[in-house]
């Protein structure tokens, strides 16, 4: 324990417990769908009366629900592919420069991550109409590329400020071009935060709704889109057995990563 | 003994802002040639050797290597080694792929990469450690790696900034020598910047002593010590006085000459007879002693209030020791150790 947390035992009875509860408070919202999705019932009934897998083979079954599940999947993959090394350029170029300057593009850069989402879409709608890229692919990926730069970049500057500069200029003057330099030198310091950044830049375009709603066609729909069209319509189980799926997926990657890192 | 290059800096100048890091420095760097730039910190020197290395691109002026301009290309261009003072080893590799680094990018066959990468590491005296982590070296070792790292793709010219100011005493004395020899072995053009005077006078063919952004002046060691040519000089390189022509009497007699007069403290002796007929002689009250193991440091106040630091040499100072302060005390100085610094005034 901690020097800074109290000695006596009530003291820390009571941290303990409190620390608890935020963990219930913060978990129970996400398991109390996993009997859900195990559920025979047509409805979705807490807790459930009888149990069974058919909810998974609906999903599973279901030629709509696969094609978004692949579409969500390739859309983060190539989100975390184009923003994780484009963050990465902007975060060394923005920590070279220094002073007022670097601020400025960091403030620019990071406000997709704080402009509200349904502002952001709604503008993305419009520049991408022009282009008329609304409905394809390549149009979810730019918006979805453009929400995971911030995030990537929140990752990647506190590591590059720990990063020693004069390395770079010891592999140039020892021949490396800028490409060279970055690739052997800076990019395998930075492996552990790079694969935190792609995680975390890949999971925000696969919990991307808004910008799926607006922007994704009938045919490239996203799963987070699908799921929200499909509680308007109609609610049964499935919805539960994609989330149980999803919780399941999410908990998995973070765990590789953070074992990586660990060892 | 690989081919080096000569430099040439001509009228370099940089400035950030308003502040002028190099103004219009000019300089001759000969083939082979040991060269220190010795300055306080902010003098220029490191911004200097930047603009050598391709890192800092000067606002005028030009850079040659041989006759070639070299002002404008890529530092990876530039064919130099370069020692930095934190050694910027490449953590991520071990040792062996430090030194095989600049190798692997000329794409040296491995083999010979590797052949060529051990005999440098041997060169350096690190051999056996080819495979240890950077982290588990002790800093003499990785500023071994780093030399070695600097060396092996034979540059023809090597550029070091205050290499040895990481490292204790004993092992900087000792990499002083190692770094001079392995210079005389290579015969490679190096330029040395650091802070140190004792290291710059130890290690040198020719030492330029910088100040704000301009050469105050460039010469062989013992001439920058003994013969300075600026106040700043005389005072940066050591224990030096300054004193008008009329504060010291000459022992025959004559005249002394005018403009200001640099004596440094340890060309004094309190004995008349060590000095010579044309000596000159100076008188002061004794404001303090100190004993500093291998001399005596006396401050003496003379005429007109200013201080005179003495430096008698333990082995001579027998008297020293029973001197009280307030006590008046002459200190006689050689004609040959008394030095007119060009155009300056006390």
């Amino acid at each position: 324990m901690l020097e800074a947390y109290p000695d006596n035992r009530l003291a820390r009875i009571l941290l303990w417990s409190f620390c608890a509860l935020v963990m219930i408070f913060l978990m129970l919202p996400t398991l109390v769908v996993v009997p859900l999705s195990f559920s025979a019932s047509n409805l979705l009934e807490f807790p459930p009366h009888a149990y069974s897998l058919r909810w998974y083979e609906t999903f599973f079954g279901s030629a709509t629900w696969m094609a978004a599940l692949r579409t969500s999947l390739i859309l983060g993959t190539l989100t975390a592919t184009v923003a994780v090394p484009l963050g990465l350029l902007a975060c060394i170029s923005m920590n070279r420069l220094g002073g007022k300057a670097a601020l400025t593009i960091q403030g620019v850069l990071l406000t997709p991550s704080i402009v509200p989402g349904i502002l952001l879409a709604i503008g993305l709608f419009f520049v991408l109409a022009a282009q008329r890229l609304v409905g394809t692919l390549f149009g979810v990926l730019v918006g979805h590329v453009v929400l995971a730069i911030p995030v990537a970049c929140i990752v990647l500057l506190p590591a590059l400020i720990r990063f020693d500069w004069n390395q770079v200029q010891a592999a140039r003057s020892l021949g490396a071009n800028w490409a060279k330099a970055i690739g052997g030198i800076i990019v395998p310091q930075l492996r552990i935060s790079l694969l935190s950044a792609t995680l975390m830049a890949f999971l925000t375009s696969l919990d991307e709704s808004v910008i799926s709603i607006f922007v994704a066609s009938g045919q490239n729909s996203t799963l987070p889109k699908l799921m929200f069209l499909s509680l308007r319509d109609q609610i049964d189980p499935t919805i539960a057995a994609i989330s149980t799926l999803w919780t399941v997926i999410v908990v998995v990657a973070v765990l590789i990563v953070t074992l990586r890192q660990k060892s | 003994m690989m081919k080096s290059l000569p430099i040439t800096i001509d009228s370099v100048r940089k400035t950030y802002g308003s502040y002028v890091a190099l103004d219009d420095v000019s300089l001759d760097i000969q083939a082979g040639e040991f060269l220190t730039l010795l300055g306080p910190s902010g003098s220029g020197k490191t911004t200097l050797l930047m603009a050598l290395a391709g890192f800092v691109r000067p606002d005028s002026g030009k850079l040659l290597l041989d006759d070639r301009d070299i002002t404008r290309l890529a530092p990876n261009k530039r064919d130099i080694g370069i020692v930095f003072q934190n050694y910027a080893l490449f953590p991520h590799m071990n040792v062996l792929a430090n030194v095989e680094y600049p190798l692997v990018l000329r794409k040296t066959p491995r083999a010979q990469a590797r052949q060529r990468a051990l005999d440098t590491l041997a060169r350096v005296k690190l051999e056996g450690l080819a495979e240890r982590n950077i982290a588990a070296l002790s800093g003499g070792q990785r500023q071994r790696v780093a030399l070695a790292r600097a060396i092996v793709f034979e540059p023809r010219v090597m550029l070091m900034d205050e290499p040895l100011s990481a490292l204790d005493k004993n092992l900087r004395e000792t990499m002083q020598y190692e770094i001079r020899r392995l210079h005389d072995d290579l015969g490679i053009t190096t330029i040395y910047v650091t802070h140190d005077q004792r290291e710059a006078l130890i290690m040198s063919d020719r030492v330029a002593v910088m100040n704000s952004g301009r050469i105050q002046q460039i010469d062989t060691p013992q001439r920058i010590y003994d013969r300075p040519s600026t106040r700043f000089v005389a005072e940066f390189m050591g224990e030096a006085n300054i004193v008008a022509p009329g504060a010291v009497r000459r022992i025959d007699g004559t005249d002394a000459s005018s403009g200001a007069l640099m004596i440094r403290a340890e060309s004094f002796h309190l004995d008349a007879k060590l000095v010579g007929r044309d000596g000159v002689a100076l008188e002061g009250t004794l404001r303090a002693k100190a004993f500093r193991g291998e001399n005596w440091l006396l401050t003496l106040a003379i005429d007109g209030g200013q201080e005179i630091l003495v430096c008698i040499p333990a082995a001579l100072a027998s008297g020293c020791a029973e001197l009280a302060t307030g006590q008046r005390v002459t200190a006689y100085a050689p004609a040959a150790k008394v030095h007119a610094i060009p155009g300056s005034r006390a």
